[in-house]
C-alpha cells in the first residue's frame, strides 16, 4: 500500500485538533482556581485571600500604621504604664513590660511574615533539589533520602524546630538572626514535605515517553530535569506551600511561646508576646494575650482557607459540582 | 499517603496461607530500627555542632577550672564519635543520659512525668473521638449543605488556634472569669500530697484515685483534667473530623452504599456501618500519624496548665539550657513515636489484609 492511499489531513483539521493553548491568566495557580470555583467554596477561598493580602499588606505597611514602634514604653517623656487596659494613648492597652499592645501586634505582622517567606524559600529551594535529583536517579541516594525524610516527617515538628533553634542560636537572638534561625528551624521541619511530593511526583514523570524520547535524542541531564522533569512536577507545590505557610506560624508562634524565639526588644513576636501573658491571664488581664492571639489565629486561618479550598479544587472528588442540583 | 509511607515495598506477593500478619509485623519491627536511629543520630550530632552542654548550662556560673573538670568527668572532652558509640551504647540499655542540672538520670524523669503525659493524652483523645466521629459523619453526608460549611470552618478554626492561646482563653473564660474550672495543675494541693503517699503510683491520678476509692480525689482529678484535655483534645478533633469527613465522602459514593439504600436500609445505618465501617482503615493510620502532634501539643497544653508532665519538664529543661536533658527527652518521644506508628500499623494490617498484601 502505498502512502497516497492514506486520506491526508487538510491544514485546517489539523489545526482544529491542535490543543487550545489556555490564556496566561487561567494557567496561574490561585486564578485559575478562583475560576473553576463556586459557591462555598468560591467564598472559602474569597474570605483566605482577602485575610491573607491584608495580612501582607499590614506587615508592608508596619511603620505607617502601627503608632509605636515595638519595644517603646513611653511617649513624650510620658510612660505608658505596665499592663494598663485599653486607653486613648494605648489602644489595646500595655504589656507586662509596658510595651503597647497594639503596635507589637502589628509589627509582630511583619516578623511573621518575614520568618513565613524566608523558611518557604529555603525549604522549596532544598526540598525541590532533593526530590529532583532522588526521584530522577534512584538508587541508594533516593532510599537513604526517603528513609531519612521519613523519619524526620513522623517526628513532632515543634521538637525538632527547637533542637534546631538551640543548635542555631542557642535559644535567643537578636532581630536578623532571630528571624533566619527560626526560618532555618522551621526549614528543616518542611524539606521532607516538599521532598516527598516532588519526588513522587518525578518518579511518575521520570518514565514518561517524552522524558525517554529526551534521552534519546541526547539532551542533557541537567536540561531533561529542569525542562522536561521539574516542569511536569510541580503541579502541587501551591497546596503544600499555602498549608506550610500556616504551619510555619504556628511552629514560629510554639517556639515564641516556649520562649525561643525573638527578644522582644528585637523584634515584636506574637507567641512570645503570648508567653509574656500567661501569669496577667490568671490576674484577669485579658488584653495582653487574646490580641496578639488573635492575630495567629487570623493569619493562619486566612493561609489555611487558602490553601483547602486550592487542595479540594485540585481534586476531582473533593471538587463542589458547577451544577449541583441534587447532591446526595 | 499515609498507607503510601507504611507499606513495605520489600515485601514479595504471598502465595500461600498464613504467616502474612506475622511476616508484616517482623518486618515492620525492623523499620523501626533505622527510623530511631537516624533520629537518634541526627538529634545527637545537631546538638553537639555548637558545643559541650556543660559549658551551655553552667557556662558563666561556675569557675573554668570546676567547669573544665566536670567536661571531663561526663567524657565530653572526648572525640565526638566514641562519645556518639557511647550515647548509642546508653541508649539501647535504656540510659539517655543524666541532667545536668539537678544530676538526675533521663529515664528517671521518663517514668515519674511521662505517667502524667500519658492520662492527658488519653483525655484528649476521648474528647477527639467524641467530638470528631459523629461531626466528621454529619460533615460528610450533609456534604456542601449548611452543616457541611460551619462544620468544616470550625474544624479548620481549630487547627488555626495555637493550642496555648486556646488554652489560655479557656482558663481566662473558666478559671478567672466563671471561676468554674481550677486555673492549673493536676490536682488541688490535698490531692497532690495524697497522690504522693501511694505506695506504687501509677501515675495516673486518675487510677491511683479509683484504687483509693476516694470519691472527692477522683472528682478533683477529673475537675483538673477538663480544661486541659479540651485543650489538646480541640486541636486534635480539628484534624481528625476533616479526616473522617473526606473518607466517609468516598465511601458513600460508592455502589454498595446505593444498593443498600434501594434495599430499604436506613440513612443512619448506611452512614454509620457502610460507609463509616470501610473508612476506618485510612482514618486509623492518619490517626496514627498524628500521635507526633498530639505529643508536641502536650508539650505546649502543658506548660500552659502546668500539667507536670513530659512536655512541662522540656520547656522547664529548656529555660534552665540543660540541653543533656532536652536531648534525653527529644530522644524519648522519637521512641516513643516510632513505637505507636508501629502499633497503629499492626492494626490497620490486622483490620484490613490489603495493607499487607
Amino acid at each position: 500500500m502505498s502512502t497516497s492511499d492514506l486520506p491526508t489531513p487538510s491544514t485546517s483539521t489539523l489545526a482544529l485538533a491542535a490543543p487550545v493553548r489556555p490564556r496566561l491568566v487561567d494557567r496561574l495557580p490561585v486564578i485559575s482556581h478562583l475560576r473553576q470555583s463556586v459557591g462555598l467554596q468560591r467564598g472559602m477561598l474569597v474570605t483566605g485571600l482577602v485575610i491573607t493580602v491584608g495580612f501582607i499588606l499590614i506587615a508592608a505597611l508596619a511603620p505607617v500604621i502601627a503608632p509605636y514602634s515595638w519595644a517603646q514604653q513611653s511617649v513624650d517623656g510620658v510612660s505608658f504604664g505596665t499592663q494598663q487596659p485599653p486607653s486613648a494613648t494605648n489602644i489595646l492597652g500595655t504589656t507586662v513590660s509596658g510595651f503597647d499592645v497594639f503596635s507589637r501586634v502589628i509589627w509582630g505582622a511583619q516578623t511573621a511574615l518575614l520568618v513565613i517567606v524566608a523558611a518557604i524559600a529555603c525549604s522549596i529551594f532544598i526540598g525541590i533539589a532533593l526530590g529532583l535529583l532522588s526521584g530522577y536517579f534512584g538508587g541508594w541516594l533516593d532510599r537513604v533520602l526517603v528513609v531519612i525524610s521519613d523519619a524526620i516527617y513522623a517526628f513532632p515538628s515543634l521538637l525538632l524546630a527547637i533542637v534546631m533553634s538551640i543548635v542555631i542560636s542557642r535559644g535567643q537572638s537578636t532581630l536578623l538572626g532571630g528571624i533566619l534561625a527560626t526560618a532555618l528551624s522551621i526549614t528543616v521541619v518542611f524539606v521532607p514535605q516538599y521532598f516527598r511530593v516532588i519526588r513522587s511526583e518525578v518518579v511518575q514523570v521520570r518514565s514518561a515517553p517524552f522524558v525517554e524520547s529526551a534521552k534519546v535524542i541526547g539532551v542533557p541531564n541537567r536540561r531533561i530535569l529542569l525542562r522536561h522533569v521539574l516542569r511536569n512536577s510541580t503541579r502541587s507545590l501551591p497546596v503544600v506551600i499555602t498549608l506550610n505557610a500556616s504551619e510555619a506560624l504556628l511552629t514560629l508562634a510554639g517556639l515564641g511561646f516556649l520562649g525561643f524565639g525573638i527578644e522582644a526588644t528585637a523584634a515584636a513576636e506574637w507567641g512570645y508576646d503570648l508567653n509574656r501573658a500567661v501569669a496577667d491571664v490568671t490576674s484577669g488581664i485579658w488584653w495582653t494575650s487574646t490580641f496578639p492571639g488573635l492575630a495567629i489565629v487570623l493569619v493562619v486561618l486566612g493561609i489555611t482557607l487558602v490553601g483547602e479550598s486550592l487542595n479540594d479544587l485540585s481534586d476531582p472528588r473533593l471538587r463542589t459540582r458547577r451544577r449541583a442540583g441534587g447532591a446526595s | 499517603m499515609a498507607v503510601d509511607a507504611v507499606a513495605p515495598a520489600v515485601t514479595p506477593r504471598r502465595t500461600s496461607k498464613g504467616g502474612g500478619l506475622w511476616r508484616y509485623i517482623v518486618i515492620r519491627l525492623l523499620l523501626i530500627i533505622p527510623t530511631v536511629l537516624i533520629l537518634v543520630t541526627l538529634v545527637f550530632f545537631l546538638m553537639r555542632l555548637t558545643g559541650d552542654p556543660i559549658t551551655a548550662a553552667l557556662g558563666g556560673r561556675l569557675p573554668p577550672d570546676q567547669l573544665a573538670e566536670r567536661i571531663a568527668a561526663a567524657g565530653y572532652d572526648q572525640p565526638l564519635i566514641l562519645q556518639y558509640l557511647q550515647y548509642l551504647g546508653g541508649v539501647v540499655r535504656g540510659d539517655f543520659g543524666t541532667t545536668i542540672t539537678d544530676r538526675r538520670p533521663v529515664i528517671e524523669i521518663l517514668l515519674q512525668y511521662g505517667s502524667a503525659t500519658l492520662e492527658l493524652a488519653i483525655y484528649a483523645l476521648i474528647v477527639a473521638f467524641v467530638v470528631s466521629i459523629p461531626l466528621g459523619l454529619i460533615a460528610a453526608y450533609r456534604r456542601d449543605r449548611w452543616q457541611d460549611a460551619v462544620l468544616r470552618i470550625m474544624a479548620i478554626l481549630a487547627y488555626a488556634t495555637p493550642i496555648f492561646f486556646v488554652g489560655l482563653l479557656l482558663k481566662l473564660l473558666f478559671s478567672v472569669w466563671l471561676g468554674w474550672l481550677p486555673v492549673s495543675g493536676r490536682g488541688s494541693t490535698r490531692t497532690e500530697l495524697l497522690m504522693s503517699g501511694i505506695d506504687t503510683p501509677t501515675g495516673i491520678y486518675l487510677l491511683d484515685a479509683i484504687r483509693l476509692g476516694n470519691g472527692a480525689a477522683i472528682g478533683d482529678v477529673l475537675w483538673h483534667a477538663v480544661l486541659p484535655a479540651i485543650a489538646l483534645g480541640l486541636l486534635t478533633a480539628g484534624v481528625f473530623l476533616r479526616l473522617v469527613r473526606t473518607n466517609v465522602i468516598g465511601t458513600l459514593g460508592q455502589q454498595y452504599v446505593t444498593s443498600g439504600r434501594s434495599r430499604g436500609v436506613g440513612e443512619m445505618r448506611l452512614v454509620t456501618r457502610h460507609a463509616f465501617r470501610p473508612a476506618l482503615i485510612p482514618i486509623i493510620t492518619v490517626m496514627g500519624m498524628q500521635v507526633a502532634m498530639l505529643l508536641a501539643g502536650a508539650v505546649l497544653t502543658e506548660t500552659v496548665f502546668e500539667w507536670k508532665g513530659l512536655g512541662f519538664m522540656l520547656a522547664e529543661y529548656l529555660k534552665a539550657r540543660d540541653f543533656v536533658a532536652v536531648q534525653g527527652i527529644v530522644v524519648m518521644i522519637a521512641v516513643i513515636v516510632a513505637v505507636t506508628n508501629f502499633v497503629v500499623d499492626i492494626v490497620a494490617a490486622a483490620i484490613d489484609p490489603r495493607v499487607r498484601y
